[in-house]
């Protein structure tokens, strides 16, 4: 029973994205609507099923195949389910979001002014988020790394659809082809992963590859000749880099700004929620590996926190409402690197999935913001909206307050289980990443409130005088009102659980000396309520406020600040401005490197060497007797077919006698 | 033999036969041309099924034989047969063969029974490629093929043709002339033309590795690899769409199947000695014709490059038995490469035959291919770049497209056989994709920028009819490539055993 309702909460959205897709015309816009919204409400329903099985019931782990793919060289390749707390609790998060997501857009897409009528690009968008939610089932309940490649590349495929959804625009097509293309350096590096699997553990299946790490975990291999690197290091450095490119660690950050480009549900679904995570969950999902290798744990700590800390600075200079957002999601996909690269992997999970809420929540608020305001963006332009839209006004608040951690509020557990861990453990790096990510504590407060207290308090501009700006209609705000629930509520009874290691289970594997969480629980924790109680006394809250009091203070209180710190050190503003430069530098040596390498290819290898050089010499002669032979014989085709067939039948007589 | 009617034989001269009959019937007569070459191309398919429908998976053996003498003076048969590395070709290219009529329905207005003619003659001369088992009737059918393409290309083709098909023409004539050496020496050797016979017929080093390189020379033109690869672009430049076609989908992998049917088992250990000449141009094929492709402003030709680039897999796939068995002292991940290798022609015949014609039909409304005269065609035609988009994702190889199969498969043996092979195969994921969808945002996506785009209309139903059949063949066989696998097995087993069994 259990197969068969897998089977459709992952079917069900595909059936939903297939009917909006391919008859889309016929079935018009609320046909496309109900399909998908049914679709995924199917998978939805029956993922808390799931989800209450294995978290309340504790279920027993589920492996079973759906069918196999191919078989080749006596390896299965199989698609398949793997189901325990660890899939479960994502399948419960995707579904939901995407659910919220769903409705939320009739009320979103409604307003969308940019788009004739004719097309039917309303069905196409929910064709699409359908379709995402299926890829994204299909990476979470994978049972093997072949799937996960799937639905890792299936994800990366609606992403490009959907940034680039409004196809007209230059920016947004852009906008996708380097998201794509970035992803796919990461990917890059996860299929040679992927082949390092394949070749020391000769199978694509995960639990078949967790019982051979014990005996394979010794093996050496040597790329270079004469240095031997442990394989598993390798591999989960190159699994890792799959990870960097879709959960987008630096360097390969640069594609999720742009994909702002895209339509706002699709920011919170896909580029803030869900799949961005894709990597987290991965690293969680293959933690008995990772466990194995400190130096790639290294690694993954240093990336994360540099990530946290780095990009969270950007988030202080942006003016686009999504911008702002957008960095704060780098920011905090960074944090929960840094968690997984601290062995706390049940801590970046925590984090993944509070938020999940309370980031979809953020950008749909901010979505309501960008409906108010016909389309602007940019958070000069607002000012003053608390009166006008006090149902977004609260919802963001919310988000914003469980985004800084303030205590009680789900991100407030799950940032501080992370920043606790790391303080525990004694890995490479560990001390450097701890001090990154504090600074970020401070940095995300500052920029996220910065922007709340622009866009709601403030003095309202111009542009709020002069135009009618009103709440958003239901379908809009009662996602917020449902997304806002989780956000502000799911951490105080996850925390313990969490910490203890009772959440995940068997789902997550930590060797005894690494489990840093489980250490933080035995020494700090008493309790979630005395968690909050005493918070307010530690840094990362006092850290958090303040830099809430000083957004106040400049934002609010002296506006005149901001401007004179820009006069003031220049050249720190325009690093930030340039965003370290990385775009630059791609576009430098990649994108125009490579250019010009095929255009000196084309040129002087294919076209003087090979086709000059070699070949011209001997053809010519020949294309000028063959030129003069057509011309005696224009019209007569057949001409042509029998000279050549007697030629050739004369030469294997010739030959034969 | 579960059949008693020589399907072979049917599946060669009914499209042969009915070629020459569209000539003759179809003079003046446009309408009764291009129904009887459907019906011709469509019958054949169907009698193609019971290939696969009575396959017998369990021997390597060759089925469905025919064998008969043809000049018992020099004991040259007519000798035909399939097993599983060459039934799943025979079928792509009946398949194949339906399409390309179709396509051609209303795009040719002049002497549209010629052109029918000419590719109903290619499809049965192309069956008869991938069947022949007696190496002259092999070598007959191989060099008849480049009659009706010259006059394809020459006759229906672009302003430079003949440069194009002259320079076709040299370049695969020149590589096929080497081959029939080596057919006539080992004869003089074995005393049979039979390509079994070869299998069998040991063969001293030197010998091999001249014969080898005779082979090598033919297939690597054909296939095309680097650097005998500069005659492509400039057929499918000048080639009609259904020319680019039949080139890309099916004679390309005409080389591929040289390789497996006489290379590897003929001559084991040259091949062994060799293999690195192999890989190398391969990997050469992969990334440097990728970003030769990068830069193409013509959309015919960076397909080309693709094709070649794509093809490299093919090749490299073949070749890794040697360098696994060097460094692991086994067989295992070999099969996985050979198989992916030949799902990958497959597959490609699928990807390639589906770009070209998807270029075809911007071409017949727009009659240029220049990237630049597009933008924002999406606006327009709707329909057709979904389409478009499927076919450009399989060209960069997204799983659950046929295009992932065999690349996946190819890279996972390659990086077994030596990091450094898988990690440069492995580069065509970033590479495939920048030359496939930087070419899909300028033609595809943007604003409308000039008229001519403005008045683009979407497919008709035969276009529509056409790219439908051809998603459904990519996704198919992206979702569930085991019945595809199931066939080769067995097969692909036997030729990794005559692959490394020596022949000294």
């Amino acid at each position: 029973m259990l197969h068969e309702i897998l089977t459709v909460i992952l079917l069900a959205p595909l059936v939903g994205a297939m009917i909006a897709g391919l008859f889309g015309r016929q079935i018009g816009r609320a046909g496309a609507h109900y399909s998908t919204i049914a679709g995924v409400a199917i998978s939805a329903v029956l993922s808390f099923y799931v989800f209450w099985l294995y978290v309340f019931q504790g279920a027993t782990e589920y492996n079973a195949a759906l069918y196999t793919w191919m078989v080749s060289d006596g390896i299965n390749f199989q698609i398949g389910f793997m189901i325990d707390k660890l899939s479960a609790t994502m399948m419960l998060v995707v579904t939901f979001v995407s659910l919220m997501v769903h409705i939320y857009t009739i009320g979103y897409m409604d307003h969308d002014e940019d788009y004739s009528h004719d097309n039917p690009y309303y069905q196409r968008f929910f064709s699409y988020i359908s379709l995402f939610t299926f890829s994204m089932l299909s990476l979470v309940m994978a049972n093997n790394f072949l799937q996960l490649f799937f639905g890792w590349e299936a994800v990366g495929l609606v992403s490009y659809l959907l940034i680039g959804f409004y196809m007209k625009r230059e920016s947004a097509i852009q906008a996708n082809l380097k998201a794509f293309l970035v992803n796919r350096v990461g990917d890059f590096g996860f299929i040679l992963g992927i082949a390092v699997v394949f070749v020391y553990f000769g199978t694509m299946d995960y639990k078949e590859f967790f019982a051979q790490l014990t005996t394979q975990k010794d093996v050496m291999i040597e790329i270079i000749p004469g240095v031997e690197w442990s394989m598993i290091t390798v591999m989960l450095i190159l699994l890792f880099i799959g990870a960097m490119g879709k959960s987008a660690q630096m360097p390969l950050h640069v594609w999720l700004p742009e994909s702002m480009e895209g339509p706002t549900p699709i920011s919170a679904l896909i580029h803030a929620a869900t799949m961005v995570t894709a990597g987290i969950f991965m690293v969680a999902r293959l933690s008995p590996a990772y466990e194995l290798s400190e130096v790639a744990l290294s690694v993954v700590l240093i990336t994360g926190a540099l990530t946290a800390f780095l990009m969270g600075l950007l988030g202080l200079i942006q003016n686009d409402i999504k911008r702002v957002v957008a960095y704060s999601t780098l920011s905090q996909l960074g944090y929960m690197t840094a968690a997984l690269g601290a062995s706390a992997y049940a801590a970046g999970m925590f984090h993944v999935l509070t938020h999940a809420f309370f980031k979809a929540l953020l950008f749909l608020a901010a979505g309501s913001v960008i409906i108010a305001m016909h389309h602007i963006q940019d958070i000069r332009q607002m000012g003053g909206l608390k009166k006008y839209m006090p149902i977004t006004y609260w919802s963001m608040l919310i988000g914003s307050l469980a985004l800084i951690g303030f205590p009680g509020f789900s991100g407030f557990f799950s940032k501080d289980s992370i920043l606790l861990s790391l303080q525990a453990t004694d890995r490479f790096g560990a001390d450097f990443a701890f001090i990154l990510l504090m600074m970020g504590v401070f940095v995300t407060a500052f920029y996220s409130f910065r922007m709340f207290f622009i866009v709601f308090h403030g003095e309202e501009s111009e542009y709020v005088k002069t135009h009618k700006i009103k709440e958003s209609p239901l379908v809009v705000t009662i996602p917020l009102i449902l997304l806002a629930i989780p956000a502000l509520l799911m951490g105080l009874p996850m925390i313990e659980p969490m910490l203890n290691g009772s959440y995940f289970a068997e789902a997550i594997v930590i060797k005894p000396e690494n489990d840093t969480m489980m250490w933080v629980y035995n020494n700090y924790f008493h309790g979630a309520l005395d968690m909050i109680i005493h918070s307010f006394v530690t840094l990362p809250v006092i850290l958090a406020l303040s830099g809430v009091a000083l957004a106040w203070f400049m934002y609010i209180k002296q506006p005149n600040i901001p401007g004179k710190l820009k006069q003031m050190c220049p050249r720190g503003h325009y690093v930030l401005e340039n965003a370290y430069g990385f775009d630059r530098l791609n576009e430098i040596v990649f994108v125009n490197g490579t250019r010009k390498l095929g255009q000196f290819f084309t040129r002087w290898v294919d076209v003087k060497l090979i086709d000059t050089g070699m070949v011209t010499n001997t053809f010519m002669a020949i294309a000028h007797s063959a030129n003069g032979l057509r011309r005696t014989q224009t019209g007569y085709m057949y001409h042509y077919a029998f000279v050549m067939i007697f030629g050739l039948l004369g030469m294997l007589i010739w030959v034969l006698w | 033999m579960l059949t008693s009617y020589p399907i072979l034989s049917t599946l060669i001269w009914l499209p042969i036969i009915g070629g020459l009959l569209v000539l003759f019937a179809g003079r003046n007569n446009d309408t009764v041309a291009k129904w009887l070459s459907l019906i011709v191309a469509g019958l054949t398919f169907i009698l193609s099924i019971p290939l696969w429908a009575n396959f017998n998976y369990g021997t390597a053996e060759m089925q469905f034989v025919e064998q008969i003498p043809w000049i018992p003076m020099f004991n040259v048969q007519y000798y035909l047969g399939v097993d599983g590395l060459s039934m799943p070709l025979v079928l792509l290219t009946t398949f194949t063969q339906v399409l390309v009529i179709a396509s051609a329905w209303e795009c040719i207005k002049e002497r549209i029974e010629q052109y029918m003619g000419a590719f109903l003659i290619m499809g049965g001369i192309m069956v008869g490629v991938f069947t022949a088992l007696d190496s002259i009737l092999f070598y007959v059918f191989w060099e008849a093929l480049l009659i009706p393409m010259f006059i394809v290309i020459g006759k229906w083709g672009g302003p430079r043709r003949v440069y194009a098909t002259m320079k076709f023409f040299l370049y695969t004539f020149f590589g096929s002339v080497f081959m029939l050496v080596s057919f006539l020496y080992m004869y003089w050797q074995s005393g049979s033309f039979s390509i079994l016979d070869f299998h069998a017929l040991p063969l001293g080093m030197t010998a091999q590795i001249l014969i080898f390189l005779a082979f090598l020379i033919a297939f690597a033109v054909k296939i095309p690899m680097f650097p005998v690869h500069t005659w492509l672009p400039d057929a499918h430049v000048e080639a009609p769409t259904a020319g680019s076609v039949v080139l890309a989908a099916i004679m390309l992998k005409m080389g591929g199947y040289g390789f497996v049917r006489f290379s590897l088992p003929i001559t084991p250990d040259a091949s062994m000695q060799l293999d690195w000449l192999v890989i190398a141009l391969s990997l050469i094929a992969i990334v440097y014709i990728g970003i030769v492709a990068l830069v193409q402003s013509d959309m015919k030709k960076l397909v080309a490059y693709s094709s070649i680039s794509h093809m490299g897999f093919v090749t490299l796939g073949m070749f890794l038995v040697y360098d696994i068995v060097a460094s692991h002292g086994t067989m295992e991940g070999a099969q996985l490469g050979m198989e992916g290798a030949m799902v990958q022609m497959i597959s490609h015949g699928f990807i390639s035959g589906a770009m070209f014609l998807a270029i075809g039909v911007l071409y017949d409304r727009m009659h240029t291919r220049e990237i630049s005269a597009y933008s924002g065609v999406v606006n327009k035609m709707p329909w057709f770049v979904m389409f478009a988009v499927l076919f450009a994702m399989a060209n960069v190889g997204l799983p659950g497209t046929s295009g992932f199969v065999g690349e996946f498969m190819v890279i996972l043996s390659s990086f077994k056989a030596n990091v450094w092979y898988g990690t440069l195969a492995a580069l065509t994921l970033i590479i495939g994709a920048a030359y496939t969808l930087w070419m899909v945002k300028r033609v595809f996506f943007g604003p409308v920028t000039n008229e001519n785009v403005e008045g683009l209309q979407d497919l008709n139903k035969r276009e529509f009819a056409i790219m439908a059949t051809l998603a459904i063949a990519v996704v198919a066989l992206g979702v569930f490539p085991a019945p595809l696998m199931e066939v080769m097995h067995t097969s692909v087993e036997n030729l990794l055993v005559q692959a490394t069994t020596t022949k000294l």
